[in-house]
């Protein structure tokens, strides 16, 4: 095989891989019809949109780098803060600006704090991740007079958005304000892991050893990583503000790093939809529990969990192999001889 | 400034009862516990309501509060962890993660949310005076018993065949596998011990760390500092590593008020990124 064959076979792997198929489609038509059909459920449906997009994020540095955060809340909480205070002070009043505006932060921090990740075991990383949650909002907490400390920041006014659509109490507005950015977020996120480099990311996951040796840079590829996924946990946290009118020491909660871990788990790490299948059934689920027992919901959260672990992660997620072998026959466009999947 | 170290000391002291479980649990199996507060939680609500609801005194509820906490322990560690030792870290904090919120959640329903606290006995209130300087009587209790704990572990390390074995495990389970050492029973005798310390912490630290149901998930960050910073390999760097962050807490909330629990994070952060193996761990790689 030749040089310009290979290249060429390479590229037809990539572009095999970014193939959208029939079920994404019917995904992100259902999610749309949502914004018709469900005008009653928008509340939570934005609540589910948010927490998607959150979850993408961790999935992007979970899933593909295999960083474990417990604090993956700073990035949301800065975010949030970030978009906030934008508003109360009048800096930039259109919320577009403010969102990119507050996942650039993000990103900012992000980028500061990934250099803290790249050394040590599983155990310094989950530590470090938790400890820069806690500082944050220990900061957030002592600094009432940018903040609000523990009150929350008060009187966030979010002009309409582009200057035309006002958000209204309901959260139409709101809803379809999320979807559209969840969606143009996530499908920059699929172009990011379909890419070389996010081939690259998966790389290192495998075994960070022979992926240096094979000529990665595995520390710039996941700095660059962590990176994009705190812009992203940012903009999450910016639309939580936006869209609520309001920041509280809360986005910074350890509860709400732990619980994205669940929402992540249910869903399926590693295939950019389980952050949002995982959203959508957690939110489901939380919604049911603690309308019949709201006090003691992380119970049920808890057993949850420990009975996942005892399951066994792969036995929860391989509920979606079935529909994943599905979508690959359904896929037209599909080459006649099955290109042999790429093991890590 | 005397009594700020003497409550920093014995703040210290409590946190490396509360810990040094956590630091065997981690050193042996390079297992994940974050749920170690919980043992401690169960310790001190058991002391709570024997002493104040069925009248045990002070002293007799502490054993019975060390048995509670490592007869749950154990049960747990043989229906529940043994499954999860060999699973990714990833399962180890989740599965963790869960048996806390289910302990907080649960802790909340059966004993009520709000804060509780210990009868203590009348002698052991107030404040003694040694040369000049006013030391909590309490304090001094907890410094005596914890002392002497820590003599006591000491020594069980050192000189019994237990100790020697248990080190070996630390050192290397696959070798220590091989000379005929029944490691996973070392485990679960250590592990259950550790709870039990930590239960035993738990119950002596209601009156000064406060006791409610969030608990395990307050002090979580705590006892992992102890462990990260002073390392698993042995137990006087967990020891130093509580004593250091005692200190500190006590006097950083004294003298700096406005920044809070900031500078331990803080401190923490730098040394994890300065010594990943911890302050005081021997130069292992692990």
């Amino acid at each position: 095989m030749n040089a310009r064959s290979l290249i060429g076979a390479i590229r037809d792997r990539l572009a095999a891989r970014s193939r959208w198929n029939v079920l994404e489609i019917a995904f992100w038509l259902v999610a749309l019809s949502t914004v018709y059909l469900l005008p009653g459920r928008h509340l939570i449906l934005t609540e589910i949109a948010i927490l998607g997009l959150f979850a993408l994020s961790l999935d992007l540095i979970l899933g593909y780098a295999g960083i474990i955060s417990l604090g993956h809340a700073a990035f949301f909480g800065f975010g949030a803060y970030v978009a906030g205070l934008l508003a109360v002070h009048g800096i930039i009043t259109e919320p577009l600006l403010a969102l990119l505006a507050s996942g650039l932060a993000a990103m900012l921090l992000g980028f500061v704090t990934s250099f803290l990740v790249l050394r040590g075991s599983d155990l310094t990383r989950i530590m470090v991740t938790l400890g820069v949650a806690l500082v944050l909002r220990e900061l957030a907490n002592r600094n009432a007079w940018l903040t609000g400390g523990a009150d929350g920041l008060q009187g966030v006014e979010i002009k309409p958005l582009l200057g035309l659509f006002r958000f209204d109490m309901f959260g139409h507005t709101a809803y379809a304000y999320c979807l559209a950015v969840l969606f143009v977020m996530f499908l920059l996120a699929r172009r990011i892991v379909n890419s070389p480099f996010g081939l690259s990311l998966q790389s290192i996951k495998g075994n960070p050893l022979r992926a240096a040796a094979v000529g990665i840079p595995v520390n710039r590829r996941l700095v660059a990583v962590y990176t994009i996924a705190a812009g992203y946990a940012g903009v999450a946290g910016a639309l939580l503000t936006q869209t609520t009118a309001f920041a509280s020491l809360d986005v910074f909660a350890f509860d709400r790093s732990a619980d994205l871990l669940l929402v992540l788990i249910i869903g399926g790490t590693g295939y950019l939809y389980g952050g949002l299948i995982g959203a959508i059934l957690f939110k489901l689920m939380q919604d049911y529990i603690s309308a019949l027992t709201p006090q003691y919901w992380p119970f049920w959260i808890g057993l949850l969990l420990v009975v996942i672990v005892m399951v066994g992660r792969e036995r929860i997620t391989s509920w979606t192999a079935p529909i994943r072998a599905l979508t690959a026959r359904l896929d037209w466009r599909a080459p006649r001889t099955p290109v042999p999947e790429a093991r890590p | 400034m005397l009594t700020i170290l003497f409550d920093g000391i014995a703040y210290g002291m409590l946190l490396f009862v509360l810990a040094c479980g956590l630091a065997v649990t981690l050193g042996l199996m390079n297992f994940v516990n974050l749920a170690h507060g919980a043992f401690a939680m169960a310790g001190g609500y058991c002391l709570v309501v024997l002493v104040n609801r069925l009248g045990f005194p002070f002293f007799a509820a502490l054993p019975l509060a060390f048995l509670f906490s490592a007869v749950l322990g154990f049960v747990l560690e043989r229906t529940l962890y043994v499954h999860v030792y060999r699973k990714p870290h990833l399962d180890q904090v989740l599965f963790t993660i869960g048996l806390v919120f289910m302990s907080v959640a649960g802790v909340d329903y059966v004993m009520g949310s709000g804060q509780v606290f210990a009868r203590l006995p009348s002698w052991l209130e107030g404040q003694i005076n040694v040369f000049g300087v006013g030391l909590g009587r309490y304090r001094l209790l907890i410094i005596v018993i914890c002392g002497l704990l820590t003599i006591g572990l000491q020594l069980i390390l050192s000189r019994t065949r237990f100790g020697s074995r248990l080190r070996a495990s630390v050192d290397d389970a696959r070798v220590a596998r091989g000379l005929g050492i029944n490691v996973s029973g070392v485990f679960a005798l250590t592990f259950a011990f550790g709870s039990g310390l930590a239960g035993l912490g738990g119950a002596l630290g209601v009156e000064i760390l406060g006791l409610d149901p969030t608990f395990p998930l307050k002090y979580m960050i705590y006892f992992l500092i102890v462990v990260t910073v002073g390392g698993t390999s042995s137990i006087t760097g967990p020891f130093l590593a509580s004593l250091l962050l005692g200190i500190g807490d006590v006097a950083g909330k004294y003298y700096v008020p406005t920044l809070g629990a900031f500078v331990i994070y803080t401190i923490m952060i730098v040394v994890l990124i300065w010594r990943p193996q911890g302050l005081f761990a021997r130069g292992v790689a692990r």
